[in-house]
């Protein structure tokens, strides 16, 4: 009867930690916008905050935001200190073999910016000897390996912001990067000034194609299964539309 | 433990090992160089100079290495491309790297330091020695030439190698400059292969080995020179 009792006890401590525990979201701390920066209280906001709302509303859960770098997202999924990596994480082969994705929930097209020269095009013939600034270990710099590697050089950069700021004083032709925070980026003063968007480039599936999903620890197929459900729903019940058009003119999906 | 990924990643390995050695060498060489001007002009009679040399020597030593890298790169890199005619000049290909910043950061910091070491070690030599240099009639120039730098640098020699390893251990932060260096190596294999020790492990193995290169190296040349104490 005492063993019962304790049994019942631990038994609805867990359940009750269990409907408490929050799922909690890892984000980075650089500012990557429009999908995560923070506000001047320092408040997480961006496209991808909002769509993490609308997730968690859907799920009926409370979810809890954790600052993580870039790179110490996935150690941080495997220590379990954060549940889900929700930061524009693409879903590659490479990562695949380290953790399991949700599907996509945006599709990250790649484009360049640079000086305002004129000179339109982003293909190799224009790329000619030229300098781009890529962020380390981004698609984009897969990309570049594959199709530019041979005609122009790349300069690695700890965060696509720090290569805005070179590019702006001439140290590099372009920035290679998802459209969305090149596109930020010439909204801005120094943005405006300096640079334009040179167009995106061509298409190839198998590094740019499946898109950007979720991260979850290898196994956790529940979780999984339930952010996918939430994620259509919220695709379906059109709010997606509804918070991206805040953000965005055309259809990230 | 995982090392499957230093085959593949050889080249940029080597090429960072590279960056970081020829970082160390062009600071430390060039560093010293400056510092033996600032020492003299601190140990000597001119007050502008003697002034300009504490001053220059108390902020380099004041501030973080990585805000004078950064206010160099950022700072006065920024402004370089509006100076007329140096985007199209045959300096620009170099001025637009960060390693010329990185080298000039690490170059002055380096001397900053040297220099101070190196006005300790000029007050440290036996005064007999330079009143008997005196006394032979040598004329002050060829006192500093002959006699009393030499000794300064022997008697600064072991202080000297504890600084190049400190300056070895600075080299890293130049990956924020965008310099791939050894560490920006490690920095690229370990954001590419998710792995978080191993190519940790691999580049401290490489700066330790550095480091005992280096002692023995000083020891080597402490030997060299004869002394008499």
């Amino acid at each position: 009867m005492k063993h019962l009792g304790k049994a019942l006890a631990i038994g609805m401590f867990m359940m009750a930690a269990n409907a408490h525990a929050d799922i909690r979201f890892g984000i980075v701390n650089e500012a990557y916008p429009p999908y995560t920066t923070k506000d001047a209280s320092g408040k997480a906001i961006g496209w991808e905050i909002d769509l993490m709302d609308a997730v968690c509303e859907e799920l009926k859960e409370k979810c809890t935001i954790v600052d993580v770098a870039w790179d110490g997202l996935i150690p941080a999924l495997e220590s379990k200190k954060i549940d889900v990596i929700w930061s524009s994480m693409s879903i590659t082969d490479e990562r695949k073999k380290r953790i399991d994705f949700t599907e996509k929930y945006y599709s990250a097209l790649a484009g360049m910016i640079g000086p305002k020269d004129g000179a339109m095009g982003v293909t190799a013939k224009e790329l000619k000897d030229k300098t781009v600034g890529i962020a380390v270990s981004t698609t984009q710099s897969a990309y570049f390996k594959k199709h530019f590697a041979d005609v122009a050089s790349e300069k690695s950069y700890a965060t696509v912001d720090e290569s805005f700021q070179d590019l702006a004083s001439g140290r590099i032709d372009y920035v290679f990067a998802d459209t969305g925070p090149l596109k930020e980026f010439l909204k801005t003063d120094l943005g405006e000034e300096c640079c334009e968007y040179k167009g995106n480039v061509e298409p190839d599936d198998t590094i740019l194609g499946a898109g950007v999903g979720g991260g979850v620890r290898k196994g956790d197929d529940a979780l999984r299964e339930r952010l996918n459900a939430a994620i259509k729903a919220v695709r379906d019940s059109g709010k997606y539309a509804e918070f991206s058009k805040k953000y965005f003119d055309y259809d990230p999906y | 433990m995982d090392f499957s990924w230093i085959f593949p990643y050889r080249d940029l390995i080597l090429q960072g090992a590279f960056l970081t050695c020829l970082l160390l060498v062009i600071s430390v060489t060039c560093g010293f160089g400056l510092a033996i001007f600032l020492a003299i002009a601190q140990v000597g009679k001119n007050p502008v100079a003697r002034w300009l040399a504490k001053g220059y020597c108390t902020f380099f030593r004041g501030t973080p290495l990585l805000i004078q890298l950064w206010l160099i790169y950022y700072g006065l890199g920024t402004y370089l491309p509006y100076v007329p005619g140096l985007r199209t000049s045959f300096l620009w290909p170099i001025l637009r790297e960060g390693l010329f910043f990185a080298a000039l950061a690490l170059t002055l910091n380096f001397a900053a330091y040297q220099g101070e070491i190196l006005r300790g070690a000029m007050l440290a030599v036996p005064k007999g020695e330079l009143e008997a240099a005196r006394a032979v009639g040598m004329s002050p120039a060829m006192i500093l030439r002959r006699i009393w730098l030499p000794r300064a640098i022997r008697i600064g020699l072991p202080t000297f190698a504890g600084e190049v390893v400190l300056q070895l251990k600075a080299t890293p932060i130049v990956f924020s400059v965008t310099v791939m260096d050894l560490y920006g190596a490690a920095y690229k294999i370990r954001q590419d292969t998710l792995l978080v020790y191993e190519p940790l492990l691999l580049v401290t193995l490489f700066y330790v080995g550095l480091t005992f290169l280096i002692t023995q190296a000083f020891q080597k040349l402490e030997n060299a020179v004869p002394t008499r104490r």
